[in-house]
């Protein structure tokens, strides 16, 4: 589904992951953990095509990245839902049309999805914030919001960046579940955290392959979870 | 730029709009510049208008006439005169001439030297209106022949000063062309220059749109319908603005001369109604052209 090979990328002079290889195969979770810096954003970024890899090969659903034109690339990113840890919104927009921004994008905004926007946001359970403004949303709401916008053309793959790093512990079990749900429909999960509290608190809910980055190459951490 | 993209601009779309926010600086420079600049269009077109209308009617009105002056001692004066009607009355080319009457000629100086001028103490020569007809006047045989014959017949054609006025009349409407020209370049600059900055302080929104897979031409038609939609509406408030400062101007008189005139007439009108479309047609492209390369440079 998502593959890399000896995919390096460079910024700034400096070399920030070297020969990583990885395969995010269907229906699996992973987490990515490792200290800040270690270049976990980085990795999320090269697999939705943000960031382009230095050398290597970086493939998505069977598409070189590195071939993809801007319009191919917008295809890409619709069939990968991703959660920021900065959660970006835009500001004006209500949380409703905030999280069926995908589907106006892609051309399939229509009024009778207002039921299923209703829906998907009481799946994250943000249902009666419908006419919020992203401001007026808290830590917690506005990682659920996002999680909301990145699932809602069904993607393939969903990429979480720290999902859980502004969130009370409450919060974050609430937010693994949502993400363990949607594995157990079928998409990819990878969650990129240096939470590993997270990490043991899945292990009675996932079947989950635990990478770590370290000095700029990913090893599995241990067994799985 | 594909039709199909000039078609979907049109096709509105409420909530693709809405993307990018509707306020913000560049949202009131837009209207502004195009409110100001399609003003001044309206009195630029009015003015290549009106001076086209001049360059014609005097190109019309002169070239098909001519004046014979007869400058002789008071004693001669009525002799030449008949001596000259009966030459012009045998000569190809003169539909018609006729002697002005002492009212007439009075009336032509009274602007001068007022309503009470007392000709009959003046040694004014007297004039001949010649208008002329098929096959057209031979100006440089008829002078010859006066001269035989009429001593102090001195033969006016107006060529000496009809074409200088109709090429200044012709200039000013170029002029104005010109004007409208530069107005729409300098709103091309100004609605490139909102738009550029319109896009840089929306980066973070462009980066929001990718991510969740808007395609480049999603984005810049966002961009540019709102632009779009503000020049038409800024420009359309400035028209009707500087139709109104036209039809306060005063009515075309004969005392007025040029200035009285500048304005729209019947169907020129209509005219001022293509500078909204214009303008939204320049902001458009202005727009477009901005946002490929703001949306090539952030990719």
């Amino acid at each position: 589904m998502i593959e890399l090979e000896n995919v390096s990328y460079t910024y700034g002079g400096g070399e920030l992951l070297s020969n990583v290889s990885l395969q995010l195969q269907p229906g699996s979770f992973h987490f990515l953990t490792g200290p800040s810096g270690a270049g976990k954003t980085t990795l999320l970024k090269l697999c939705y095509g943000a960031l382009l890899p230095t050398s290597g090969r970086l493939s998505a659903f069977e598409q070189d990245i590195a071939g993809l034109d801007r319009d191919q690339m917008a295809l890409l990113r619709r069939r990968i839902g991703v959660v920021h840890q900065d959660c970006q919104f835009l500001d004006h927009m209500t949380l409703a049309e905030n999280v069926a921004l995908p589907l106006m994008v892609s051309g399939r905004a229509e009024p009778a999805q207002r039921e299923d926007l209703s829906e998907l946001l009481n799946w994250v359970g943000l249902g009666a914030r419908l006419d919020s403004h992203p401001p007026e949303l808290s830590g917690g709401e506005r990682q659920r919001a996002a999680l909301a916008r990145a699932v809602i053309l069904s993607p393939d793959v969903v990429l979480a960046d720290e999902p859980t790093g502004n969130v009370d512990w409450d919060m974050s079990q609430r937010l693994l579940r949502l993400l363990v749900e949607l594995n157990r429909m079928g998409k990819t999960v990878l969650i990129a955290t240096h939470d590993l509290s997270l990490i043991r608190a899945a292990k009675s809910q996932v079947q989950a392959r635990v990478l770590r980055i370290s000095q700029r190459q990913i090893q599995l951490a241990g067994a799985d979870l | 730029m594909s039709n199909g993209n000039i078609r979907s601009l049109l096709r509105q779309d409420k909530r693709a709009d809405r993307v990018v926010p509707p306020t913000g600086y560049t949202a009131h420079l837009t209207l502004f510049v195009s409110g100001a600049m399609a003003f001044l269009a309206v009195f630029a077109m009015a003015l290549s208008l009106a001076s086209g209308r001049l360059a014609d009617r005097w190109a019309t009105e002169l070239a098909g006439a001519a004046t014979l002056r007869i400058n002789a001692p008071a004693e001669q004066l009525a002799a030449q005169t008949q001596a000259a009607l009966e030459v012009l009355g045998q000569t190809p080319g003169v539909a018609s001439a006729r002697a002005l009457t002492a009212e007439e000629q009075a009336a032509l100086l009274s602007p001068w030297f007022g309503p009470d001028v007392p000709l009959d103490t003046l040694p004014v020569p007297q004039l001949i209106e010649i208008i002329e007809g098929e096959p057209g006047l031979d100006a440089v045989g008829l002078r010859l022949r006066l001269g035989a014959e009429v001593p102090g017949a001195v033969l006016d054609d107006h060529t000496r000063w009809r074409e200088p006025l109709v090429d200044a009349a012709m200039s000013l409407r170029r002029l104005g062309w010109v004007s409208i020209l530069l107005i729409g370049g300098a709103t091309a600059a100004m609605i490139t220059l909102a738009a550029n900055a319109s896009l840089a302080a929306n980066a973070q929104i462009i980066e929001v749109l990718r991510l969740v897979g808007a395609r480049d031409s999603f984005i810049a038609r966002a961009f540019v319908r709102r632009f779009t939609y503000r020049a038409f509406f800024g420009a359309m408030v400035g028209m009707l603005l500087g139709m109104f400062g036209v039809l306060l101007l005063p009515e075309a008189t004969d005392e007025g001369g040029f200035l009285t005139g500048l304005g729209f007439q019947g169907a020129g009108w209509l005219w001022p109604v293509l500078i909204p479309v214009l303008g939204a047609a320049v902001a458009f492209f202005a727009t477009w052209t901005a946002a490929s390369r703001k949306l090539k440079e952030l990719s």
